[in-house]
């Protein structure tokens, strides 16, 4: 299968972070992965990554603001003329630090919010950084840098969209990501307590569709739905190694964040290959591309084409096995697994949040 | 909604790069971009100062000719609302 043209590098500068989200989407063995590509190995990957055709750069992580040398990443980036997107808790930010970033070509900001009050933030994330992003949402507005609010959607906050949204809105955003938390990672070791039931979602969605008809041309409102509900797999990654590269902290080269969670993989690393040869050689990046590897009944699905046969981290992750069809289609013979999850949606959950941390025993 | 009294200029967000990959303009914006017309890209580096509408029509009629001024009228209009849908443009009065 010939490799199509990537446009977007996912670079995942450290898995560090102040904040222990209970759903946040690095792997649960943390301690796995504490090697970090140095400088020099990122101005590198930038360079690749551009005669590879790529034309957008996440920075993220982990929290990408742990990085000393984000300054000197981004103008890498921008010296090749790739639009460069921050994406960032918002701690620890100083205005100064993001005057630098954007004189050195930083293109837009995109911050998370956990909660739109301070108690409701140290529930999620463990610890309260609420003022302190607010802040940095405030100076990126005001240093006229283009500002994306992120809230990961789950049962505790899906009621309150019409707040995040008129936060967003007092924020200055230019739009607003809802986006219901996908089970992998963390989130996954906490489904319980955060999938949501149908009916919440179904006022959720209303609220949100509602506001984006209002704010159209002024505020992009973003809903996306949980997989789980969709009957239909989301289009994971837009098909494996077909528009992304994910560059983890230790210089793995990945076709989405979660794919080193996949047993009986070789990985290219940085270390040891160019982006490009990883890009179009690599057997990990070949194995998933298509349509030639997908069992029934993704292999005669007329829907083929649009979502690729769903995400394979959580057909592993559900299932057993990578190469089966998505448990979020309906028409996957293993669905059960995840309607059995909406049924226990519909009961209140009593176990405690488990928060993303270093030391993990399993 | 805009017409050719509107004064337009591109949001900052977005930013006009040729790709010389594939040999053609793009306009990138936070996580998306959009592949341009030679044209359109013609309009959107237009876009790079506030105008109105009817100002950025005259110049692409200079460079295509008086004969086709209807038939750039019509796009230049629908790429506008089409950039302005996506919030791309700034400082859109009617």
């Amino acid at each position: 299968m010939t490799a199509e043209r990537p446009y977007t590098l996912v670079a995942e500068l450290t898995y560090r972070c102040p904040l222990q989200c209970v759903y946040c989407s690095n792997p649960l063995e943390l301690e796995r992965h504490r090697e970090e590509l140095d400088t020099g190995a990122w101005l590198r990957v930038v360079d690749e990554a551009e005669a590879l055709g790529i034309v957008q750069m996440n920075l993220t992580g982990g929290e990408p603001l742990l990085r000393d040398d984000l300054v000197t990443i981004v103008a890498a980036a921008r010296r090749r003329e790739i639009y460069t997107n921050l994406i960032t808790s918002g701690v620890p930010l100083t205005r100064e630090r993001l005057a630098d970033l954007k004189a050195a070509g930083l293109d837009a900001v995109q911050i998370s919010l956990q909660d739109t009050t301070r108690a409701g933030s140290e529930a999620i994330a463990g610890v309260d950084r609420f003022d302190a992003k607010m802040a940095s949402a405030e100076w990126t507005t005001s240093l006229g840098l283009p500002l994306t609010i992120n809230v990961v959607l789950h049962r505790d906050n899906l009621d309150r969209v019409g707040e995040y949204i008129a936060l967003a809105e007092r924020l200055r955003a230019h739009r607003v990501e809802l986006a219901n938390t996908q089970y992998l990672g963390w989130a996954l070791a906490n489904r319980a307590k955060l999938l949501p039931t149908r009916s919440q979602l179904e006022r959720a969605r209303i609220v949100a569709d509602e506001a984006r008809l209002r704010l159209r041309g002024a505020m992009e409102v973003l809903f996306v739905l949980p997989d789980y509900y969709a009957d239909r797999p989301r289009a994971c990654m837009d098909g494996w190694g077909r528009r992304f590269i994910v560059v983890a902290p230790d210089g793995l080269f990945l076709p989405c964040h979660a794919a080193h969670t996949l047993p009986g993989f070789e990985f290219p690393r940085a270390s040891e290959t160019s982006l490009e040869d990883a890009w179009h050689e690599a057997e990990a990046f070949q194995r998933f591309r298509g349509e030639a590897w997908m069992p029934e009944p993704c292999k005669s699905c007329d829907k083929r084409h649009t979502d690729f046969g769903g995400c394979r981290c959580q057909a592993f992750h559900l299932t057993g096995d990578a190469q089966n069809t998505d448990p979020a289609c309906g028409l996957a013979p293993q669905h059960h697994v995840v309607e059995l999850a909406r049924r226990e949606a519909d009961v209140v959950p009593t176990s405690a949040y488990r928060y993303r941390s270093l030391r993990v025993v399993r | 909604m805009i017409d050719a009294a509107s004064v337009v200029r591109l949001a900052p967000k977005a930013r006009l790069r040729f790709d010389r990959h594939r040999q053609q303009h793009m306009l990138l914006y936070p996580e998306r971009g959009l592949v341009l017309s030679a044209t359109a890209a013609d309009v959107v580096a237009l876009l790079a100062e506030a105008r109105t509408v009817g100002a950025i029509v005259d110049r692409v009629v200079e460079k295509y000719g008086e004969a086709s001024r209807t038939a750039i009228t019509r796009d230049v209009l629908e790429l506008l609302r089409d950039l302005a849908d996506r919030g791309l443009l700034a400082e859109v009065t009617a």
